[in-house]
């Protein structure tokens, strides 16, 4: 028989036939690697949890036309520079003066879904218009003209540069809501993009709100990327929205961290006074291994052995239950579930072997020291 | 040349003599008891043949080799090489099977074969109980199994601390068999016990008292089991003392 198999043989037979001993250490390496393991995976999901919920807070792109207008077509193409799982959503804006019993009124053309992924703030009495035919009007404009959800509302538009005479082009379309943002938006009315075309004709946008679930450096590509893709049109990263993100998400990456490096600490103390328990119950074990002719760095070896397939098996059951309490985590704190992170698994793994390791290696160096005639004899 | 001489060996812990001048020598293939009161020197004399301690002064040579001189190091090179050790409480790796236990010495000292640990364990008769853990055997078959690790890598010299000390009447019996049986294949054997049944059937039993060789008897006689006349003086006087 090699040397080695011994090992093993000597090994498993110490952790399977010592399962009570080792299952307390186990347990001890399992729980410290399940809270590193949950942390670190909160740790990076965080941006992306806190993305999502920084998207409450509105757009942080807008696009606009590098020359005027830009076309639906165009946007179109400047939304497929995205990730798909980080776009948000987007709301394409054309905005033409129409008027409302003769007395002017901004009107948005827009497409609704969009609207609602990057306004998601916005607050509407009634619903949201869900087809053509269909209009959100602003609480100022529902107060200057009496409106109310259900009404059936008329807009009128007169052409630029239509001769005297010409009949105002008109469109007559269901209230549904009436919009509440503590903004400008309640000066305006919102259709379809369809039905503001149909009243003023076809033209181009002027603006298209993106929602993105990504941090200010990421956006930076991303607007960079679209003026190289798409030269009609340029995008701005709204400062205000990405600076603040950036800000609260560092510190709460810092504040995870640090609490990780605690764990990290504290996991390697509780680690380290259970192996010099486990260690120190086998004094008489080292005694006789050394009286029987084992050297200190084979005694170190078979030791530290043991303490890192331990290290291994805690490693594999931290990453699993990691996951579990990560999970635990996103759900009650960020109300969403959390991605599996399988780098995770490895790191953990090795993290958890290491450290046991470590932890080990001072309670087994000082049993080392022993004196066989001494422990032989019981003293 | 003696195959161990102990020259002028003390031990000193403080004011404490445990070990005063001693001097001995026993030859390849020699059974020699050493007998002695509690306090009298015979733990610290095994502790000094047996590579775990070094004595305050003197020489002990082991094969030519002046012991006291050696590293940590070298004795536990030395104790794994020529000596093969028995103990009282025997010892035994918990977690580990007989044959294990008896590996492991092998393990230590070159390589593990278990045909080989397997035919050792015979020799003790416990072939059947190989794969028993030490809490699965009784006292005498876990000091047998103890038996089997000291001799499995041929030692120079068997030291049996107490071998007998936790074992019944029978139990003994069988012990103090193996030791006649490993003697007449030529191993050295050096017992220490306080117990005169034991020390008896040596070819010669040395006396320790207050750590000086107080007395050392000569089994003239030797074929075995023998009650020989300075054992029973012996006997006698330590009854007197008691």
């Amino acid at each position: 028989m090699k040397k080695s198999q011994m090992y093993m043989r000597m090994i498993f037979a110490s952790l399977m036939r010592r399962r009570s001993r080792m299952l307390v250490a186990l347990l001890s390496i399992a729980i410290g690697a399940t809270i590193l393991s949950g942390l670190v995976t909160v740790y990076y999901d965080v941006p992306r949890q806190m993305g999502a919920q920084f998207r409450n807070y509105g757009a942080n792109l807008i696009l606009t036309g590098t020359d005027g207008g830009f076309s639906l077509e165009d946007t179109e193409k400047a939304l497929k520079v995205f990730a798909k799982d980080e776009l948000v959503g987007a709301a394409p804006f054309r905005y033409e003066n129409i008027r409302i019993h003769e007395h002017p009124v901004v009107a948005a053309g827009t497409d609704m879904e969009g609207a609602k992924a990057t306004s998601p703030f916005w607050r509407v009495e009634g619903d949201w218009c869900s087809t053509d035919g269909q209009i959100m009007v602003g609480k100022n404009v529902a107060e200057s003209f009496r409106l109310k959800a259900g009404e059936m509302l008329t807009l009128s538009f007169t052409p630029e540069n239509a001769p005297k005479d010409t009949p105002d082009e008109t469109i007559d379309l269901e209230i549904t809501g009436i919009l509440d943002t503590g903004g400008s938006e309640e000066d305006y009315v919102y259709l379809s993009l369809h039905d503001l075309e149909t009243l003023t004709g076809a033209g181009d946008l002027d603006v298209c709100e993106v929602s993105v679930s990504a941090q200010s450096d990421q956006l930076k590509v991303y607007a960079d990327q679209i003026g190289v893709t798409v030269p009609a049109i340029s995008a701005h990263l709204v400062k205000r929205v990405t600076a603040s993100e950036t800000t609260v998400l560092s510190k709460l990456q810092a504040l995870v961290l640090l609490v990780t490096v605690v764990v990290l600490a504290l996991t390697m103390i509780c680690v380290a006074t259970t192996m010099t328990a486990v260690v120190t119950e086998r004094r008489k074990e080292i005694g006789l291994r050394k009286a029987i002719g084992a050297s200190d760095k084979s005694i170190i070896g078979e030791f530290l052995g043991e303490s890192m397939m331990l290290g291994g098996i805690g490693g594999i059951l931290g990453a699993a239950l990691g996951f579990v309490f990560a999970q635990q985590v996103s759900v009650h704190v960020f109300g969403s579930s959390i991605r599996f992170q399988w780098l995770l698994v490895p790191v953990t793994i090795l993290v958890s072997i290491v450290v046991t390791g470590l932890s080990s290696l001072l309670p087994i160096r000082s049993a080392t020291e022993v004196d066989p005639a001494l422990v032989l004899k019981g003293e | 040349m003696s195959l161990l001489e102990l020259k002028h060996i003390y031990k000193i812990y403080g004011e404490l003599h445990a070990l005063d001048d001693v001097s001995l020598k026993v030859e390849k293939g020699e059974w020699v008891s050493i007998m002695g009161p509690s306090g009298s020197g015979k733990s610290t004399m095994m502790n000094i043949i047996g590579c775990m301690d070094k004595p305050s002064k003197g020489e002990v040579l082991l094969d030519g080799v002046d012991i006291a001189k050696e590293s940590a190091k070298n004795l536990t090179a030395i104790r794994r090489d020529k000596i093969g050790l028995i103990f009282q409480q025997f010892h035994l790796v918990n977690y580990l099977t007989a044959v294990e236990n008896v590996m492991l010495a092998q393990y230590y000292h070159s390589l593990p074969d278990e045909k080989e640990a397997l035919e050792a364990l015979d020799r003790v008769g416990l072939a059947d109980r190989a794969n028993h853990l030490p809490s699965q055997l009784s006292g005498g078959e876990q000091q047998r199994v103890c038996v089997a690790r000291a001799l499995i890598n041929y030692p120079e010299i068997i030291l049996a601390d107490e071998p007998t000390g936790n074992l019944d009447e029978a139990n003994e019996e069988i012990v103090v068999d193996l030791f006649h049986k490993l003697h007449d294949e030529g191993t050295t054997l050096i017992v220490v016990t306080h117990d005169p049944e034991v020390a008896e059937v040596a070819q010669r039993t040395l006396v320790l008292r207050n750590g000086r060789l107080h007395k050392e008897i000569v089994n003239q006689n030797f074929t075995g089991k023998i009650h020989f006349e300075d054992m029973e003086s012996f006997r006698k006087e330590e009854k007197g003392n008691a």
